[in-house]
């Protein structure tokens, strides 16, 4: 059995690009290849910056023949349709079968299909990846129509097996297949051919290339620890940038250098984030001092001077950067210290957040009014919270973020603390974006939580009060990842929070703003009659504001039952939870429909719900029909049997425990309690026959009944669970 | 001066700068407008550019207003268009088996020019030399064929080749000449005034008024028949006009270092440089340069 191996080389291919790009190679060429009927054994697939290679070991030598049958139309038929069938068949008559069929006789054609050799579908398959090849962004390059990441210099295609090796041919746009390479482009830039997948990767080691992308990260990261280590120093783990380096190189060649000293006071977060950003290098600490003191770079070659000349270069480029860094880093800090970073607050009046929503600065206005509000109730400082909120996004005008964005917040820490402002309010300005993703830790302190909650209130207020809504895969203001957060926030934290009243308040600050604006511009000496319809126009903008407000909570409602359908939980099950009173406390809500989950997968729980609705369905129906509610008090007296005595008994009970519980939040208590009475339940209606003859008797278990909709329905809507 | 003699060698014409003020090399219609259409094309320039808002009053090591950039432009891209650009890197003295050289990521794109292309910036070292780019579409006409573009910044390579960290260092004559020069004292004064002109004195209304101005001559010239009624000849005056959007695009440049146009207002006005872009690009290919003849257009 023959094994297959292809390699496609061309200029540099973007580091980010190349990982997926060998997995698609792998999956387009070997899915091709079964389709045809050619099976293989193994497959691997491997990339460098330049080349991008497959493997695949056991093929079929050639597809299996194959009989393929198709039925014609009736014996008899019209000349027109016989030679339409013919032709799609590529047969004359006398090859066809005539056979029985239901409705009489049928022309069948039977057409072998011969093997095929596995070089011509090799080529096929191969062509068409190569065309049809997704790359996130592709291009021509001089005369020619293929398209490709960067120019396509020359395809690498055998067949080899004990007798020797093959080239499978083929020419694609005048690149034509062949069984050569070339090595490093700079150590070993000559052409070579090769027999096989061994052979390849072993010459293609002398020619300085790594084939295996996580043979040359290992080999990266091993190297800079060692180099570290022999220093006493510890290199800052860095995944993403480590496959990045390892795509941007064939022989990497790790150097180590030192950072000038008049830098490692620079925050260690500017000095890792400069470094890594613009020139890909690691950060290496000195555990001693905790600094960061010296970096890693990834070099592609191999020079006389051991790199000498290459670590000059790179640490020339360096200095100039943090350079750059130091400039922007002491200008921003005489503003924080002398300024109380208030000219950067200024400065985001004329920084648009969203083309409709005004300015940044309106934003921040808002956001630390609602904060206040939302103080009290995370347990957070108003005046701190307030004082939070005014800052948390002042360095967004500092010279610093203005370079590197990705400092937002952080450097706002930096800012804060150097003016004198308590650390509850650099850690909010730190901490008040987070969480950003479903791994990104909850901020805990008090200040944080009340300005990260009003941030995300107001976003949501904003975009709804202008009906800019997430739609199917359209979320460009992430406003699905903000409510994530936001349960997150309130969950975590357990705070107990309504939101309705804060969005009530989100949204009344806006109408208030835009009322003022609306009077203001039709002025005090305006008749009667015009202020009476901006009057009229304001109740219609409340009115549309109200449906806004609505539908915020039920996207609120919708984006949570996701987030809890990670956890397990149903959404019937939450849905019981969201029609109960108070189902706006996101926090309450979480807790009652984690514990109803909990208490529907005990045995007990889930047949109560039989039970429950069971008695539910007789009192609706007997309700109906006597046009009463049975709301009463069932006296026990009136009980028959044991059972029916048992379930007072049991009601009472369970009443004693879920009510207190229930008061206190204690979900898990209230509803164990509340499985408890499906046991007394269902022997009530074992042994009893609800429609007693006795009017009295009738009456006195429909207000039983009306006990256990009661007692349960306090605990959740159960009529909105399934099963 | 090596890098001009390499180019010539290869067969590139060697040009001179345009003679107007532009953002980048890029600009030089021998790049912008060649580049369209199917006519073969090779040339090699230096072309002074100027972008306001680098001003650093001459303060700065290695930013400038007005600064110097190699251009290379060849049409259809060379399939050893790589090997070609490595070798003027040796030219120039930047030895390959002692210099860590790199291909890294990166896409250009031009939104006055209604361009992009994909490619690299070019690392020596870690440092930036050079983009090297595969234009794809320029004046929003689909490039066929290709043109592979080289841009080198020269300062930035001389400061490496010569070993310098401050660019206003560098000898910019014979050091041991009677007179030794360098570039700080051909260019800090220059740069400093150029500085407070473009970042606090340019007159806006006057700047505003010249855009609209070029705005609207381009298109009176693009409005023009294509058959000249003096000389009875087919003249398509797609360079003039293509001048009028330079100069719309330098002043463009301008305001937006005084400060006064606002975020909102820069997409509007980069559109505006585009449309003019674009009209250019749509007569430059009626032209025989452009590959126009009377044959095909029947």
């Amino acid at each position: 059995m023959p094994d297959l191996l292809i390699e496609l080389f061309s200029e540099e291919i973007p580091a980010r690009m190349q990982g997926k790009a060998a997995d698609d190679l792998k999956k387009l060429v070997t899915n091709g290849l079964v389709e045809a009927g050619l099976t293989y054994a193994s497959a691997g697939a491997f990339s460098t910056p330049r080349r991008l290679t497959l493997s695949v070991d056991g093929l079929l030598a050639a597809s299996p023949a194959v009989k393929e049958e198709r039925k014609g139309p009736k014996v008899g038929a019209p000349e027109q349709a016989m030679a339409g069938f013919l032709r799609s068949t590529g047969l004359s008559e006398d090859q066809l079968e005539a056979r029985d069929d239901k409705k009489g006789q049928v022309w069948f054609a039977v057409i072998d299909k011969p093997g095929r050799p596995a070089a011509e579908i090799v080529a096929e398959v191969l062509e068409h990846t190569i065309r049809t090849f997704p790359w996130p962004k592709s291009m021509r390059w001089g005369a020619g129509t293929l398209r490709w990441v960067r120019p396509l210099h020359s395809i690498l295609c055998i067949l080899s097996d004990e007798t020797g090796a093959e080239v499978v041919d083929l020419d694609i746009d005048g690149i034509k297949s062949g069984d050569t390479t070339r090595g490093h482009r700079f150590m070993a830039p000559d052409a070579f051919s090769v027999t096989s997948f061994d052979d390849y990767a072993a010459k293609l080691k002398r020619a300085k290339v790594v084939l295996d992308a996580s043979e040359r990260a290992d080999h990266i990261w091993a190297d800079a620890t060692n180099q570290a280590f022999a220093q006493g120093m510890e290199v800052v783990e860095d995944r993403g940038l480590l496959a990045e380096v390892a795509g941007l190189v064939e022989w990497p060649v790790v150097l180590m250098g030192k950072i000038e000293e008049q830098f490692l006071d620079l925050p260690p977060e500017v000095l890792k984030t400069s470094m890594k950003e613009h020139q890909k290098f690691f950060s290496v600490k000195n555990p001693k001092s905790g600094r960061i003191e010296q970096y890693v770079t990834v070099a592609n070659i191999e020079t006389s001077d051991q790199g000498a000349t290459i670590l000059a270069g790179n640490g020339r480029v360096l200095s100039a950067r943090l350079a750059d860094g130091k400039f922007f880093w002491e200008n921003d800090l005489r503003i924080a210290k002398g300024d109380k970073m208030q000219p950067w607050i200024d400065a985001l009046e004329n920084v648009t957040f969203h083309n409709k929503l005004g300015s940044q600065k309106e934003r921040i206005e808002r956001i630390a009014a609602l904060a206040r509000e939302i103080a009290p109730a995370v347990g957070a400082d108003p005046d701190l919270a307030e004082q939070a909120a005014r800052v948390a996004k002042a360095d967004l005008s500092s010279e610093m973020v203005y370079e590197f964005p990705e400092l937002q917040g952080l450097m706002g820490r930096y800012y804060a603390d150097a003016a004198g402002m308590p650390p509850e309010v650099g850690a909010a300005c730190e901490e008040h974006y987070s969480p950003l993703g479903p791994s990104d830790d909850v901020p805990t302190a008090p200040v944080s939580v009340a300005v990260a909650l009003a941030d995300k209130i107001d976003t949501f207020t904003a975009f709804w009060a202008m009906n800019e809504l997430p739609s199917g895969s359209k979320d460009p203001y992430a406003l699905r990842r903000s409510a994530l957060g936001l349960f997150r926030l309130l969950s975590e934290n357990n705070h107990n929070v309504s939101i309705a009243e804060l969005l009530h308040r989100s949204f009344d600050e806006r109408l208030a703003v835009t009322a003022k604006m609306l009077r203001n511009v039709i002025g005090k000496e305006a008749s009667d009659e015009k202020k009476a319809i901006v009057e009229e126009e304001l109740l219609i903008i409340q009115a549309t504001a109200e449906k806004r407000k609505h539908s915020l909570l039920t996207f609120l409602h919708d984006r949570l039952k996701v987030f809890l359908k990670d956890k397990g939980v149903r959404h019937d099950i939450i849905d019981a939870c969201i029609a109960m009173e108070g189902s706006d406390d996101l926090n309450l809500l979480v807790k009652r429909a984690e514990a109803l989950s909990d208490a529907l997968k005990t045995d007990d729980g889930e047949n109560l719900i039989q039970g429950f609705k069971r008695a539910n369905n007789i009192l609706s129906k007997e309700e109906e029909k006597d046009g009463v509610s049975y709301e009463l008090d069932p006296d026990i007296k009136f009980a028959e049997n044991d059972e029916e005595k048992a379930l007072f008994k049991a009601l009472d009970t369970a009443e004693a425990v879920i009510k207190p519980a229930m008061e206190q939040g204690d979900f898990a208590t209230a509803m164990a309690a509340m499985a408890k009475l499906r046991g007394p339940i269902d022997a009530f209606f074992e042994a009893t026959q609800v429609n007693s003859d006795n009017p009295i008797v009738r009456r006195n278990r429909l207000c039983l009944l009306h006990r256990i909709r009661t007692i349960c329905g306090g605990v959740a809507d159960l009529t909105k669970v399934e099963g | 001066m090596r890098l001009q003699n390499y180019w010539a060698a290869k067969g590139c014409a060697v040009l001179q700068p345009y003679d107007m003020e532009v953002g980048a090399g890029t600009f030089h219609p021998a790049t912008t407008l060649r580049a369209l259409g199917s006519t073969p094309w090779a040339a090699a320039y230096v072309q002074p550019s100027r972008r306001p808002t680098d001003g650093r009053y001459g303060d700065s090591p290695n930013r400038w207003q007005h600064y110097y950039q190699y251009q290379v432009i060849i049409k259809p891209s060379p399939p050893d268009l790589q090997a070609l650009y490595l070798g003027s890197l040796e030219a120039i003295g930047i030895d390959m088996k002692m210099h860590d050289i790199r291909f890294v990521e990166d896409d250009w794109e031009s939104p006055t020019l209604g361009a992009w292309g994909l490619g690299w910036e070019v690392w020596c070292d870690g440092m930036e030399v050079s983009q090297f780019t595969y234009f794809q579409q320029v004046g929003g006409h689909d490039c066929k064929p290709v043109s592979g573009e080289l841009t080198y910044g020269l300062e930035r390579l001389a400061m490496y080749v010569l070993g310098f960290d401050d660019g206003n260092e560098m000898p910019f004559n014979d050091p041991d000449a009677p007179i030794p020069l360098t570039y700080g004292d051909v260019f800090r004064e220059a740069e400093a005034q150029y500085a407070r002109w473009n970042f606090d004195v340019a007159d806006t209304d006057t700047l505003l008024q010249h855009f609209k101005d070029a705005e609207a001559e381009c298109a009176r010239i693009l409005a023009e028949p294509a058959d000249d009624p003096k000389t009875g000849r087919r003249i398509v005056m797609a360079q003039p006009a293509y001048d009028q959007c330079i100069k719309a695009s330098h002043l463009f440049n301008l305001l937006d270092a005084r400060g006064v146009i606002s975020v909102t207002e820069r997409q509007a006005y980069i559109g505006r440089v585009r449309t003019l872009t674009v009209a250019c690009a749509d007569a430059f290919v009626q032209t025989a340069a452009g590959g126009y003849s009377p044959e095909n257009a029947a």
